[in-house]
């Protein structure tokens, strides 16, 4: 019973790991919590299913298709609604724009493909296996190894490339890495390709698990995306990781073993405390005040 | 009040009477987010949560308990100005960004709450609520309130709360607790959203959890921050526009919420500080020819 | 007695020490000057004083008092007021606010008679009032009053932050390198109004500050800090011919 629902919870996680990952990169760059994000976790989702249905392709394309879709929408975003504001604007402006973006896309889609929850197609054969006592799907083998894959990834990119420095340089300090000669903007624009690429297979994978997409999944998993980010340590690639693993390990056996009725309460709940304790969160570093 | 009340209703239509009310009441609700937002500078996302507190407790008092009307709205307000206390509580250690989640944090176990609360009818919600508010009722308490905010930020108290927003170091050094006046901020806008609350109640008969999610709260910061931070007509504009909004953008029916979405892009592109963020009665009696006036307002 | 006396003032940050023993008395109406090279831990002296750090070791003694780990807000109240290296102006406010909240920590009025608008409040604010028009037309701002903080020129925001300093009527006055970004002539008013201050408003001032020129000038007693120990003190006339002052920080040349 308890490792099975450590594995549920690992296999929540780790999709709360993958959208925790673009609020916090975003966030590290131009401290502006992009509550789009969550819409295009869900446009992903969509995507997916438009690529599977409609279109025919096999899961591996479809699921790299709503990746590539939602590079182009998260550029684009960025283009549109929020690099007008940089700069010259408070952050809280930019929030509000990011909000009207979030409701923008969430009405679009409901608009595209109407508020009922749809299906994928039997994309992943339902196989399940036994190790010993305990139970899991492949589905779930799939989430966990390909999450993996793309946090290695991204860890490495970050890292080794060139672009990876450049995005470290602006996060420590936007205008001094605009004076030593790198591109901001197309740091910042690549920076949401990458996030909202990553919230993209999210969306399908979680689509898939769960067996359903809706046009409004993404505000809950935004906003518990957004808390493990926080939890993390807002800012820190490896803080979203394990905010995310945490938060869906936690979230799962407080629903197991406490009450199903409170779930929704119970990761806002333990980011508080964690806040409150740790005001940094887990991974993020202490700023010490200013004078 | 009733006669005024019985006028009224004789020569308003009921649908131009709603929408009246209904900006009144969010008039009380924004105001309390501008100050705690816009004048304190304290982001907070969960706006709705005290919204509820003040809803349900005036609710519940009024139907089970037999409390009147006034001392109902009273009680809830009281109610939600105690949550504020403990969500202010955090911002000893906490603000920006993390602030604003953990308000919208508390904003979301106060409505798991209510989805679990048996009293409260649960997921169904409370149907049956007298319908107590009125026309005058809400614009009464709505300038009640609006006067004592005016008074409010152009007083010593007020001063100290625009010094944390504007430079919190420099405010500790000239005196200010700057702890107890964020939970003072605080405080008196959870009190200001159970107000609104127990007027949302007792006019719509029925409420439940989801009219008080995160997107209500979203709702009504948009007010303050489109009317502009920190300013009283600022937020009273704000809160009308966004309350007709939707009923003016009822022609375009299903694609309303696209064009709110859409609208709030492109009025943060051209006007970042809200419509009446950035003006003074002072510049604008100086561009009018005229001289002496002072206000913390900005 | 003197004013303020740091005993051993000590300051860790995560192992680096930035002020290490240091011992300071602040005589009774003086003009106290700190210099020393960038990062010899003066402004960290200052914050110490102020309240926004609680120092490592050592103790803080205010009018005999010790006021070690007191909060900044209440030490403000017990009259240290500060201006800052780094501009700290309530910018989007007027500058008649600016030193309206100033007089914050000398008035008293509170949240329920603000909100109604109770004669002793009125009665109040009336004398705010006088009181910040005063302080504007001693420094010289009061043309300025209904201008925003941020609209102003340098050196007028830092005429500012004395008014707002003056406002809270304090016994100690730190100014922390107040003739920075300022012209020659600006300089010269700057000392008639320090001065002016210590003169007429019997108040005791504490300067950091790098015009040389301008220590020497004003203060009657100096203390010199190297990588956050006081390598010397005295007059202006013993700092200016002391080898260890002259090797590390005035140069040859002075």
């Amino acid at each position: 019973m308890f490792w099975e629902q450590l594995l549920n919870g690992l296999t929540l996680g780790s999709t709360y790991a993958l959208i925790a990952l673009g609020y916090t990169m975003v966030y590290g760059i131009v401290q502006l919590i992009n509550f789009a994000h969550g819409e295009i976790y869900m446009f992903g989702a969509f995507a997916g299913l438009f690529l599977v249905s409609f279109c025919g392709v096999n899961i591996v394309l479809a699921l790299l298709g709503a990746m590539a879709f939602c590079m182009l929408l998260g550029m684009l975003i960025e283009r549109i609604a929020y690099r007008p504001l940089r700069g010259k604007s408070s952050r809280l402006s930019a929030l509000i724009s990011a909000i009207g973006v979030s409701i923008f896309l969430s009405t679009l889609m409901v608009l595209l493909a109407e508020t009922n929850t749809r299906r994928y197609p039997d994309v992943v054969p339902n196989h399940s296996f036994h190790l010993g006592s305990l139970d899991f799907s492949l589905m779930q083998i799939i989430i966990l190894l390909f999450s993996a894959v793309l946090m290695v990834g991204l860890q490495l990119m970050v890292q080794k490339t060139r672009i990876g420095k450049a995005m470290r340089a602006c996060s420590q300090d936007l205008d001094a890495a605009y004076l030593m000669g790198i591109n901001v903007n197309r740091v910042i624009s690549f920076t949401f390709a990458v996030g909202s690429a990553l919230a993209a297979a999210g969306g399908v994978m979680v689509a898939i698990y769960y067996n359903a997409v809706w046009p409004y999944m993404g505000t809950m998993a935004g906003l518990k995306a957004f808390s493990a980010a926080v939890l993390g340590g807002i800012g820190s690639i490896p803080g979203a990781m394990i905010g995310g693993l945490s938060l869906g390990v936690l979230e799962i056996m407080g629903v197991a073993y406490l009450s199903s009725s409170y779930k929704d309460a119970i990761a806002f709940g333990i980011l508080i405390l964690v806040l409150l304790i740790r005001p940094q969160g887990l991974l993020g570093q202490k700023i010490s005040k200013k004078v | 009040m009733n006669i005024l009340d019985a006028i009224i209703s004789q020569y308003i239509d009921p649908y131009y009477l709603r929408i009246m009310i209904l900006i009144g009441i969010n008039i009380i609700l924004a105001l309390g987010i501008n100050l705690i937002t816009g004048v304190t500078g304290q982001l907070t996302m969960g706006h709705a949560g005290f919204m509820s507190i003040g809803a349900y407790t005036s609710a519940i008092l009024s139907m089970q308990f037999g409390f009147s009307y006034v001392l109902a709205l009273l009680a809830g307000a009281v109610m939600a100005a105690l949550f504020g206390i403990i969500i202010g509580i955090p911002t000893l250690r906490l603000d920006g960004d993390y602030l604003a989640m953990v308000t919208i944090g508390a904003a979301e176990i106060i409505r798991v709450f209510f989805l679990n609360f048996e009293p409260g009818g649960k997921a169904v919600g409370l149907a049956g609520i007298p319908q107590h508010t009125t026309f005058m009722t809400v614009w009464v308490v709505a300038l009640i309130v609006i006067l004592f905010n005016a008074r409010l930020l152009n007083s010593r108290i007020g001063r100290a709360f625009y010094a944390i927003r504007e430079n919190e170091i420099a405010a500790a050094a000239s005196a200010i607790d700057t702890t107890r006046m964020k939970i003072l901020a605080f405080m008196v806008g959870a009190f200001l959203g159970g107000l609104g609350g127990g007027l949302y109640a007792h006019y719509m008969y029925y409420i439940n959890p989801q009219d008080f999610g995160f997107m209500k709260s979203i709702e009504l910061l948009n007010m303050v921050v489109l009317g502009g931070m920190g300013s009283i007509p600022g937020t009273i504009l704000g809160a009308c526009i966004l309350t007709l909004a939707p009923e003016l953008l009822r022609i375009v029916a299903e694609y309303r919420l696209l064009f709110y979405g859409a609208l709030l892009v492109i009025l943060m592109i051209f006007r970042p500080n809200g419509l009446l963020g950035d003006v003074r009665i002072y510049d604008l009696r100086k561009r009018w020819g005229k001289k002496e006036v002072e206000s913390c307002q900005s | 007695m003197p004013v303020l006396s740091l005993e051993n003032i000590s300051q860790e940050f995560g192992g680096l020490r930035a002020l290490d023993a240091v011992n300071i008395d602040v005589a009774e109406l003086a003009i106290f000057g700190i210099i020393g090279p960038n990062g010899a831990g003066k402004t960290t002296l200052f914050n110490i004083i102020t309240g926004f750090y609680v120092p490592t070791e050592g103790s803080l003694i205010f009018q005999g008092r010790n006021v070690n780990g007191v909060a900044t807000h209440s030490i403000a109240r017990l009259g240290i007021a500060r201006t800052f290296q780094n501009i700290r102006l309530f910018n989007k406010l007027s500058v008649l606010d600016n030193v309206r909240i100033g007089c914050h920590g000398v008035s008293k009025c509170g949240f329920f008679s603000s909100l109604l608008g109770l004669p002793a409040m009125l009665r109040e604010e009336k004398q705010i009032k006088e009181e910040a028009v005063r302080l504007l037309a001693l420094v010289g701002l009061y043309e300025k009053r209904q201008e925003y903080a941020e609209n102003l020129a340098y050196g007028e925001q830092r005429k500012l932050e004395i008014a707002r300093a003056l406002a809270l009527k304090p016994s100690l006055l730190l100014l922390d390198e107040p003739a920075a970004g300022m012209n020659t002539g600006e300089k010269a008013e700057l000392m008639d109004l320090i001065r002016e201050i210590r003169q007429d408003m019997k108040i005791t001032i504490l300067l950091v500050e790098h015009d040389m020129n301008l220590v020497m000038n004003i203060c009657e007693r100096i203390a010199v800090l190297d990588y956050g120990r006081k390598i010397a003190e005295g007059s202006p006339f013993e700092i200016k011919s002391d080898e260890r002052v002259i090797q590390s920080y005035l140069g040859a040349g002075a």
